[in-house]
């Protein structure tokens, strides 16, 4: 199957062409780095199937951050049949920077001219036919957004597959085709993962990465070419740039006519206040705290009873139905204890996920993300953090996996490493059934502060830990702050929806997969040995949590069944308000008594320290493993499930004991 | 002879407002491509959205360019 990949600045559209090509749901958002993995999906164009790869944003092949990597490797490496790249058509200069670069490849290249509907309204004009001419490269308009010119997009492309490439040969200057000629020979006597060419160049632009790849890799001959070229400070590598950009601008000055400088713009006038050096932070304070009030009172005030009324009806109904065809007591137990105790309890909470997710997606979609890096950037740097690190803690507050993913656009290792290691305080929208099971049941009237204190409690300890890790284990520089701040656009609707469809079925999926599987196995072990009271002491479950609940007799909450809901939400967090309902409201089906219940055997001071250790400790499986993958070692999967549970317990403890003698 | 003072200073040194040509960048070499590929290359207009506290906005070509205080600096501009 032939394989067309997208390739692009970030924020050029990609993705948003990606899903109208394929149908796909990838995630979409105004701002840069969105998409940090390759993401493959199909179309079948002229009834042949074509294998389409979406690709992270990358300003040119010489990669500086991980996500670029991505890029800049599937292009050398993952033999794409042909490249869309796509193009931000009110930054073409820029962008054609990339296209120059992949010219110079010998890529066969489309050029998507993507957002042609805010180059019109900017009244910048380009010559197409032009365009393509002087490039040499087929060219076709599009805008994304809207599913225009996708059809001529993939008649383009596949057409082009077939072509042989009608390049227009790439022109250095006289020194730079010297200097390869004197290089390549060298190149030929091995064998290299990158294409030779490349190389080449990337040897002339002293690119630190790939002198150390040839360092290791390559011939003696080569090595010595590369220190000679390394030790003579010719502006070589400017030539080289400056010699693409001669080649856009060139092209650019015949087929691109831009009108002069407008007045200020929506976006020059809202930056004026959200940039604002005083009113900044307070601001992005207050959008936050918005976000976590409206979801708060839409998603528990107005649409919260109605899951939980639908289960509490199918609940009884069941259970009467139960009663009357006199099931078996054990299969009676495990529908209304297991499932509708425990699977149930977690559904309820569905309203206010679908609301935080709506809400955090119109966020990202509008272009404030970039500005929240931006305006934190301050405090960010006095703590030893880089302000990018923000961006990839407001996405944590949906699931610290993509959060942890998003810290691949960290160029410096070091503000990588400390990024992912303070995600997970970064409150995910998996804990908000924990915290909503006990505001429910002991602050009922100030949910929305309660649930605001808590991440912002969150924010705090990552803050604090990050400091400390930049201080001691990672210490250095942090890089450069150097970001684009896209215009703001009107979030559009569908792309809300579908982030947001999108989070809520992983929900749900978790809810039907491992909260199930937890909650039946737990159950298992509450009816056993054969006889016991169910959910007793006595159960091999009260006798397991019997043993590791006095670790937490310290925090308040050392009954056995607190003990056992922590542990297995290490499997997912919702699964602490699953195996609290299956223990706690044994016997009843309808969601509402687990609340009930709960006020019998917390007080406020213990619900409260119980919600700062769901906070802070041991992340879920899923973040432990994407920590893993992303650091590609085991020891600091290792390290942040133990240092998490530390902070957690201590601070728990904290909470407990000075509110005890505070009289709490 | 209207070019008698040109004038050279760094990027950082410009305040809100103003407008200037870049014309050089003293930093290491990754940087330096870094800024290049980032559409600050030489010849570049550049006007200054803001410049207090925090990295600098820029404005290259109606597009808008965060960059921190440091590199700004070593950005070298003539107006
Ligand atoms: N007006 C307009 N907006 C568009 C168009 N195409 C995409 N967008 C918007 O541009 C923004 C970026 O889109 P993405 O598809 O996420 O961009 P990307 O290139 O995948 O970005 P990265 O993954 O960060 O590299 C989103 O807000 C889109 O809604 C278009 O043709 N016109
Ligand atoms: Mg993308």
């Amino acid at each position: 199957m032939d394989t067309i990949a997208l390739v692009g600045n970030p924020n050029s559209g990609k993705t948003t062409l990606f899903n109208a090509i394929t149908g796909s749901n990838q995630h979409v958002g105004n701002w840069p780095g969105v998409t940090v993995e390759k993401k493959e999906g199909k179309v079948k164009y002229n009834n042949k199937e074509y294998n389409i790869v979406d690709l992270p944003g990358t300003y040119s092949l010489g990669a500086f951050s991980e996500d670029e990597i991505v890029a800049r490797d599937f292009i050398l490496k993952g033999n794409p049949d042909v490249v869309i790249n796509v193009i931000d058509a009110t930054n073409i200069e820029r962008n054609l920077y990339l296209t120059a670069q992949l010219i110079e490849m010998g890529t066969k290249v489309v050029l998507a001219l993507n957002m042609m509907d805010e180059a019109k309204a900017k009244n910048i004009e380009i010559d197409l036919d032009k365009l393509s001419k002087e490039l040499g490269v087929p060219i076709v308009a599009t805008i994304a957004s809207k599913k225009q010119g996708i059809q001529d997009l993939l008649k383009s492309a596949t057409e082009y597959i077939n072509y042989e490439k009608m390049i227009k040969p790439f022109t250095y200057t006289e020194r730079i085709k010297n200097e390869l000629e004197s290089i390549m020979p060298l190149l030929s006597d091995s064998e290299y993962i990158y294409p030779k060419n490349w190389l080449a160049i990337k040897i002339l632009e002293k690119d630190k990465e790939i002198i150390n790849y040839i360092d290791k890799n390559g011939t003696e001959n080569l090595k010595n070419k590369v220190n000679e070229i390394q030790s003579i400070d010719s502006d070589l590598e400017l030539e080289i740039i400056d010699n693409r950009y001669n080649f856009v601008g060139d092209i650019l000055s015949h087929s691109v006519k831009r009108p002069a400088e407008d007045q200020l713009s929506l976006t020059d006038k809202i930056d004026k206040i959200v940039t604002d050096k005083f009113w900044g932070i307070p601001i992005f304070g207050l959008i936050m705290f918005i976000v976590f009030q409206l979801t708060f009172t839409i998603g528990e005030g107005f649409l919260g009873g109605l899951v939980e009324g639908l289960i509490g009806t199918l609940g009884k109904y069941v259970e009467e139905v139960l009663l009357n065809i006199s099931a078996p007591t054990l299969l009676t137990s495990f529908i209304i204890d297991g499932i509708f105790g425990g699977v149930g309890a977690v559904l309820v909470f569905v309203p206010l996920i679908v609301v935080l997710y709506f809400f955090l997606g119109i966020l990202e979609d509008t272009g404030y993300m970039a500005r929240a890096a931006y305006v934190m950037d301050g405090i960010m740097r006095k703590l030893g953090l880089h302000g990018k690190t923000f961006i990839s803690m407001i996405i944590g507050f949906g699931c610290n996996v993509p959060g942890i993913m998003a810290t691949r656009t960290l160029e410096n290792k070091k503000d990588r490493m400390i990024a992912i290691l303070i995600n997970p305080f970064m409150s995910c929208g998996a804990r908000i059934p924990i915290y909503m099971l006990f505001i429910a049941a002991f602050f009922p009237n100030n949910g929305g502060l309660v649930l605001f204190s808590l991440y912002l409690l969150g924010i705090i300890m990552a803050l604090v830990v990050g400091k400390i890790f930049s201080k001691t284990l990672f210490k250095g520089e942090s890089s450069d702050f150097i970001m684009e701040l896209p215009p703001y656009r009107l979030p559009s609707i569908t792309s809300v929806l579908r982030n947001m469809w999108d989070k809520v079925w992983d929900f749900l999926h978790r809810a039907g997969t491992v909260i199930f599987v937890v909650v039946s196995l737990l159950w298992v072990l509450s009816i056993l040995p054969y006889g016991v009271e169910p959910s007793s002491q006595g159960s091999y479950l009260g006798k397991i949590g019997t043993v590791v609940a006095p670790i937490f007799k310290p925090a308040g909450f050392g009954s056995w069944q607190a003990a056992v809901s922590l542990f297995s939400g290490i499997a997912a967090k919702e699964a602490v308000v699953g195996v609290l309902g299956m223990v706690y409201a044994a016997g009843s089906s309808d969601p509402s008594a687990l609340a009930v219940e709960l006020q019998s055997i917390f007080t406020p001071l213990t619900a409260v320290s119980f919600m700062v250790m769901v906070l802070f400790y041991t992340p879920c499986a899923a973040t432990i493993a994407t920590v893993k993958k992303e650091t590609n070692s085991y020891k600091w999967a290792i390290f942040i499930s133990i240092y998490t549970f530390i902070i957690g317990w201590i601070s728990a403890v904290l909470v407990y004991q000075v509110g005890t003698l505070l009289g709490f | 002879m209207e070019n008698l003072y040109i004038e050279q200073s760094s990027l950082s040194s410009l305040k809100k407002g103003e407008c200037g040509k870049i014309c050089g960048i003293s930093a290491g070499c990754n940087s330096r491509s870094r800024l290049c590929e980032l559409g600050l290359n030489k010849g570049v207009l550049v006007k200054i959205v803001k410049n207090d506290i925090g990295p600098l906005i820029l404005n290259i070509q109606g597009h808008k360019l965060a960059i921190g205080k440091g590199l700004a600096s070593k950005i070298i501009i003539e107006r």
